[in-house]
C-alpha cells in the first residue's frame, strides 16, 4: 500500500505509541485527583504541555489542550471575537480558503452579530500582508488567517502578517493526558528531523509535480514556490475527481479526491474555488500527500498509475471529447 | 465497509455499453459541467425496440455504474419501457446507492429521456411534453 493522504492523518510515530503506551500503563490517574496516581498523570501532564511549548516556541501557559484542530480553531476564534465583543470591536479578518472549522465558526459569528470579512486569496492560493493592513480598522477584533492551506499547499506570510491575537481559553473537562503525552513525543521526534525530513519530502514532491505535469490539460492547484513539502493537489480538466481515487484505491494507492464530494456535499473544494478554479474543473482534483514515510518508488507507481486512469476517464467523459473535438473550450 | 457496494463497484471498474453509437437514432444528455456530473447516451431503436444503448459519462463512481446499470435495463425493451424507466429500478437494479448519490440515478432516468425526446423529435412522433419534464434547478441536489 502507498500512503499519500498524510493531510487527512498520519500513522502514528513510534515514539508517540511508546509514551501513550507507558502513559496508559504507570500514570493513567485523573490529574485532578489529590492522590499519588492523579498527581503523576498531573506531572506527565504539565511536563508534555512544557515540551511541546518548547517545540513550537511558545510558553507552557500558552498551551490549552483540546479535543482536537476543529475544537481548537473554533475555541481560539470564539474567545477572539468575545474579548474584542467586550471592547465594543466586532470586525474579524480572515480568507475565503480556510479551514471549514474556521469558516463555520465564522458563519455563526456573522449571525451573532459580528463582521466578518474575508479576504481574496488570488491564483496561487495566498494573501498579502498589505491586504491584510488595508482591511485592519478600528474596530477590528481578530485577524485569523491559516499558515498554509491543508488542500492545496500554499505557505502564507504569517511574519509578516503579524502576530494574531492569542487568548489562553480554559476548556472543561478531564485532560486525555496519554494522548497528550503522545503528542510531546510525536511533536519532539518531527522537530528533532524537521530539516531533513522536509527536504526528502519536498523532493519526492517535485518529482510527483514534475511528473503530473506531463498530463495534457493538468494544473498544479497553490504556490508552486511557498508550498507545504508533501503537497501535491492537480486538476485535471474533463474527468470528476471520486472516479480517480477508485481506481487508484484499487491499485493500492490512498489519496485523496481534493473535493468534498465522497464526504456527503456535492460541491467542489471551496478552496479550489476560492483559488479561481471554475466548478467543472474544481470536481477533478486530486490531492496526494507525502511524508517520510514515503519513497521514489511510490512516487514511481503513482506516476504510472494516475496519468493512466485520467486518461481512462477521459476516454469516456463526454465533456473531454466536447472539448478535445473543439465544441468546448479547454480551460487548463 | 466500503462507499459503494459491490455491484456498484462491478459496473465502475467493468462498465458495459462505454462508447458512441455513430448512427444513433436518438441520443441525450443529462446533468451540467458545473454540477460535476454529464451523461450522454446513445440509442438505436428498431421497430420500436431499443436494440442498441452506449453511454458516455462525466462523473464519480456511482454516476459510471448508474449508467452502465441504466443502458443494462433499457437494452431490448420497447421504447414505450425504456422511457418509464425510473432512478429507484436503477438504484435497486445496482442493490442501492448511499443517499447524497442517488441524484446519478436520476441523471440516467433524465439522459434517457432525452434521448427518447431526441429520437420521437428526428421522426417527427408525436408525444406528450409532460413525458419530459426538466430536471429544474441544480437546488435539488445542491442544497
Amino acid at each position: 500500500m502507498i500512503y499519500a493522504d498524510n493531510a487527512a492523518t498520519t500513522k502514528m510515530s513510534g515514539a508517540a505509541i511508546n509514551a501513550m503506551l507507558n502513559c496508559m500503563e504507570k500514570t493513567w490517574g485523573n490529574p485532578s485527583s489529590l492522590y499519588g496516581l492523579g498527581q503523576w498523570a498531573k506531572e506527565s501532564l504539565e511536563e508534555a504541555r512544557e515540551r511541546i511549548a518548547a517545540c513550537i516556541g511558545a510558553s507552557p501557559k500558552e498551551i490549552t489542550f483540546t479535543s482536537g484542530g476543529s475544537e481548537a480553531d473554533n475555541q481560539a476564534i470564539r474567545s477572539a471575537a468575545l474579548l474584542g465583543a467586550r471592547k465594543g470591536k466586532r470586525h474579524i479578518i480572515s480568507t475565503t480558503f480556510e479551514h471549514h472549522a474556521v469558516l463555520h465558526t465564522l458563519k455563526k459569528l456573522e449571525r451573532e452579530g459580528f463582521e466578518v470579512e474575508l479576504l481574496p486569496v488570488g491564483e496561487l492560493g495566498t494573501v498579502t500582508a498589505q491586504q491584510v493592513a488595508d482591511a485592519i480598522r478600528e474596530d477590528t477584533a481578530l485577524v485569523t488567517i491559516m499558515y498554509a492551506n491543508n488542500e492545496i499547499g500554499s505557505i502564507l506570510p504569517i511574519p509578516e502578517i503579524g502576530a494574531v491575537c492569542r487568548e489562553r481559553g480554559k476548556r472543561a473537562g478531564t485532560e486525555n493526558v496519554p494522548a497528550i503525552v503522545g503528542m510531546a513525543a510525536a511533536l519532539e521526534d518531527a522537530c528533532s528531523h524537521l530539516s531533513e525530513n522536509a527536504a526528502k519530502v519536498s523532493a519526492l514532491r517535485d518529482l510527483l509535480i514534475g511528473g503530473l505535469s506531463q498530463v495534457p490539460h493538468s494544473a498544479l492547484n497553490g504556490d508552486p514556490v511557498n508550498r507545504l513539502p508533501g503537497n501535491v493537489n492537480f486538476c485535471f480538466e474533463g474527468i470528476e475527481g471520486e472516479s480517480l481515487l477508485l481506481p487508484l484505491d484499487d491499485r493500492g494507492i490512498c489519496a485523496s479526491p481534493g473535493s468534498a464530494c465522497t464526504s456527503g456535499s456535492l460541491d467542489p473544494s471551496h478552496v479550489l474555488l476560492a483559488i479561481g478554479r471554475p466548478h467543472e474543473v474544481a470536481h477533478g482534483s486530486l490531492r496526494l500527500s507525502l511524508c517520510k514515510e514515503n519513497t521514489e518508488a511510490d512516487v514511481d507507481t503513482i506516476l504510472e498509475a494516475a496519468p493512466e486512469i485520467v486518461s481512462y476517464l477521459r476516454n469516456m467523459s463526454p465533456l473531454w471529447k466536447d472539448k478535445f473535438g473543439g465544441k468546448k473550450e479547454f480551460v487548463l | 465497509m466500503a462507499l459503494y457496494n459491490e455491484k456498484v463497484m462491478d459496473h465502475f471498474r467493468d462498465p458495459r455499453n462505454v462508447g458512441v453509437i455513430a448512427d444513433a437514432d436518438g441520443v441525450g444528455e443529462g446533468g451540467n459541467a458545473v454540477c460535476g456530473d454529464i451523461m450522454k447516451i446513445y440509442l438505436k431503436i428498431e421497430d420500436g425496440i431499443v436494440s442498441d444503448g452506449k453511454f458516455e459519462t462525466f462523473g464519480c463512481g456511482s454516476a459510471i455504474a448508474s449508467s452502465s446499470m441504466a443502458t443494462e435495463l433499457i437494452k431490448g425493451k420497447p421504447l414505450s419501457e425504456a422511457l418509464k424507466l425510473t432512478n429507484k429500478a436503477v438504484t435497486e437494479a445496482l442493490d442501492g446507492l448511499p443517499a447524497h448519490k442517488l441524484h446519478c440515478s436520476v441523471l440516467a432516468e433524465e439522459a434517457i429521456r432525452a434521448a427518447v425526446k431526441d429520437y420521437y423529435g428526428r421522426q417527427g412522433i408525436a408525444y406528450d411534453p409532460k413525458d419530459f419534464p426538466d430536471c429544474g434547478s441544480c437546488e435539488g441536489c445542491h442544497g
